[in-house]
């Protein structure tokens, strides 16, 4: 799944959250020593913040041995990997061959409209992150989208923007 | 009499149907009920148009219900379950009578998803059950050398799955040749075409395939070792991939001295990617598991001599694997019997696009595209007309309409400027703008770029700006040119098979449909009204009802107009964003 970056990402240029790093240790731990683990060490990594935080690539050329710079070049190289925090919500709207003659620019659309955000943005209450992704695998089912776990098939921009509002009402309880 | 079983398919496409609702329902109707009917899960039958499906089995055969949810469930276990009469409006195939979608299943040819949505792909004794893991006891017990496993191979004339169509005996006998105490076996399902779902399926509904394709490659070739590289966001089969492996290590199928085996030892791990398109070119997919940034690496020397971690490496797709154990089992003259001379066996598509039935189809090579289409695919959704199909993703090509009778096998569509690729077909009606196409692709293909190779990372870049260009109406005389001039070179100067296809689809839509990049560029029109940019958007007097919604969604304050009366769109103001069009539900939106 390829994600479309508006604006590449340059280390300067990073957040610089707070974020406890000691919940890396048992991650570090696991795959200390063992070759070819730079790609489970950032995924481990996401899982753990949301996201790659700049201390983090800081702690794993540290732990590793290997340069920051490496590990910033593994970890752009790779479209899964965010250097940013993410909303809540990640909206995963498909964009793939099948969603494209589908007309998935409707469904992006609509729901910037919706969340007044761009393309690749975050809300300001950090409750939904709009992205676009190039084939979730459902090419029968398109236009898709997927928010979590859950995929959405057989969209129009409408039924897309009613899913989001009901995640939001469901959240506000 | 024995108890009915009903089945439900939850695969991805399934799940995102609604099939977790209806196993959820059938589970609670059980449980009021115990004694009525035993229940099981199943993955993708290939019928996603249809999902979520459920399959009763009783004493007179099989018969599958589509697009149930939990009222028709209930309808079909008062009826079927209940009084022994299936409800026949809902039911898509069966044995006893024909159902709507009776040819879909019965025009196909099954070796390669011979497993998928028959059994629980969760369990092993049910892949056993279906001669799962005979054709590695077979080798086994009859002591068949690895030089004897490569003769079948190349007897059976099994081209690699994964595009490029290498023979796969040949490609084992050179890992087989190379000696090293220590080799590997490797498993591509990084699947990252857009529009290619085929792998998914076959690793969500039949993981013990993969990897008796993967044990018997590792037979033949001495290695010790596996890899599964898989697609992080195919999640569901990641998940069943382990948990088939974990089986197979109980069973003895992993592990050490496989089937008592004296030092036939191998293990299998899942290796999750991380998001790139480029990985699935084989030095690239090998760099990532080595945990580099996946960028290619000059071949010679192949992986066959020199790859994971230098050692001789056996690199194969999901599909290829999967063809493996039907063919020693069934002998490589069984599988010669399909398919055309040069291209034996079948070939899965998953068809996608502006087609009915979209879904995945297993087909003989040397079938044509328009039986593909028409005959399994449905024909044309929305009454709409055949213009063109894609096959091969971003590395393919677009084949007209006019081409349909095409047969489908290596030779024929590269032939055409297209490739087999992995087997993803996109179909396009006549709304489908083919530069628009082509711009897309690019634009893929231009990301996906790993940058190591100029022409490549620089040159579709410089394509994509002129199809961008033309696809906003300012297009020059000489685009074309231009574009088919830097196509040649991207082709001759790039590493990996990225580069040398990426301006396929921008070459096969000059080629056939030249009169559309024309269009754009002298005329400023888009015949297929696609592109934006070239549109006029007025309202339509007679529809409008004045409901203000187009006002209301302008970002630019173009439209004006009151309550209940007609509308207008100020031209000068109009950025052509199309809001409008998306939001009017009266088709009071013309476009032009």
């Amino acid at each position: 799944m390829r994600i479309i970056r508006k604006n590449p990402e340059r280390i300067s240029t990073l957040p610089n959250e707070p974020v406890d790093l000691v919940l890396m240790d048992s991650l570090l731990e696991k795959y200390a020593g063992k070759k070819g683990s730079m790609i489970p060490l950032l995924q481990g990594t996401q899982e753990l913040y949301g996201y790659v935080p700049k201390t983090a690539i800081e702690k794993i050329s540290l732990k590793t041995g290997l340069s920051e710079s490496k590990v910033f070049g593994v970890t752009t190289f790779y479209s899964q990997f965010r250097l940013n925090p993410v909303g809540k919500h990640i909206i995963k709207v498909c964009h793939g061959t099948a969603c494209h003659v589908q007309n998935a620019n409707a469904i992006t659309s609509a729901i910037m409209r919706e969340l007044g955000v761009e393309d690749g943005a975050t809300t300001p209450d950090k409750f939904f992150t709009l992205e676009s992704v190039a084939c979730l695998g459902c090419c029968s089912l398109a236009p898709v989208m997927m928010i979590g776990e859950e995929t959405y098939g057989k969209l129009t921009g409408d039924s897309a923007v009613k899913i989001i509002k009901e995640i939001r009402k469901s959240e506000n309880k | 009499m024995s108890k009915p079983k009903i089945i439900v398919g939850l695969g991805s496409c399934g799940v995102a149907a609604g099939a977790g609702k209806v196993y959820k329902r059938l589970l609670e109707i059980q449980e009021s009920d115990p004694g009525l009917f035993e229940t099981g899960k199943t993955s993708c039958i290939g019928m996603c148009f249809r999902e979520p499906l459920i399959e009763i089995t009783d004493d007179k055969g099989k018969c599958l219900y589509g697009d149930v949810d939990d009222k028709k469930l209930d309808e079909i276990i008062e009826s079927h379950i209940k009084n022994g009469t299936p409800i026949e409006k809902y039911a898509v195939h069966s044995d006893t009578f024909s159902g709507d979608e009776q040819d879909f299943i019965d025009n196909q040819e099954k070796i390669v998803l011979r497993n998928c949505g028959m059994m629980d792909p969760e369990s092993i004794e049910e892949y056993e059950a279906r001669d799962g893991y005979k054709s590695i006891k077979k080798l086994i017990n009859e002591d068949i050398s690895g030089d004897q496993v490569i003769e079948t191979m190349l007897a059976s004339g099994l081209r690699g799955r994964g595009g490029g169509g290498f023979p796969t005996g040949l490609k084992w006998k050179f890992a087989r040749g190379n000696k090293s105490a220590e080799k590997y076996v490797i498993c591509n399902a990084d699947e990252g075409d857009p529009g290619a779902f085929m792998d998914r399926s076959v690793l969500e509904g039949d993981p013990h395939s993969i990897l008796e394709g993967m044990i018997i490659a590792a037979y033949t070739i001495n290695a010790t070792g596996g890899v599964i590289y898989c697609r992080a966001e195919y999640p569901l089969a990641v998940k069943r991939l382990n948990r088939a492996i974990s089986q197979a290590h109980e069973k003895g199928y992993l592990g050490k001295n496989i089937l008592g085996k004296e030092g036939f030892s191998f293990n299998i791990y899942v290796k999750e990617g991380a998001g790139a398109f480029v990985c699935g070119e084989e030095t690239a997919l090998i760099g990532s598991i080595e945990g580099k940034r996946g960028m290619p690496d000059k071949r010679p020397p192949f992986p066959a001599e020199s790859g994971l971690w230098n050692k001789p490496t056996n690199i194969n797709n999901v599909e290829t694997y999967a063809n493996v154990p039907w063919i020693i089992l069934n002998g490589p003259e069984a599988y010669a019997q399909h398919g055309t001379e040069k291209s034996k066996g079948t070939k899965v598509f998953a068809l996608a696009g502006k087609i009915k039935n979209s879904g995945l189809v297993e087909v003989p090579m040397g079938i044509t595209i328009n039986d593909i289409i028409f005959k399994l695919g449905g024909g044309i959704k929305d009454g709409g007309t055949f213009k063109a199909v894609q096959l091969g993703g971003p590395s393919g090509g677009c084949i007209p309409a006019s081409l349909g009778s095409t047969i489908v096998d290596y030779d024929s569509v590269n032939a055409t400027g297209a490739i087999m690729g992995s087997g993803g077909m996109v179909v396009m009606d006549e709304t489908t703008c083919m530069v628009d196409v082509a711009k897309f692709f690019l634009n893929f293909t231009q990301e996906e770029s790993c940058g190591k190779c100029t022409f490549c990372r620089i040159g579709t870049k410089r394509m994509l700006e002129i199809l961008t260009r033309i696809t906003e109406g300012k297009g020059e005389e000489g685009d074309i040119e231009k574009l088919i001039e830097l196509a040649d070179q991207i082709k001759d100067s790039s590493l990996c098979g990225l580069g040398q296809t990426a301006p396929n689809p921008v070459l096969t839509t000059i080629k056939y449909f030249r009169s559309e990049y024309e269009a754009h560029i002298r005329d400023k029109k888009c015949p297929a009204k696609a592109c934006n940019a070239l549109l006029t958007y007025t309202v339509n007097e007679e529809n409008c009802i004045g409901c203000t919604a187009c006002a209301r969604v302008c970002p630019t304050k173009a439209i004006s107009g009151k309550v209940k009366e007609k509308h207008f769109i100020d031209q000068e103001a109009c950025i052509k964003c199309g809001a409008c069009f998306d939001v009017c539900k009266f088709k009071a939106i013309d476009l032009q």
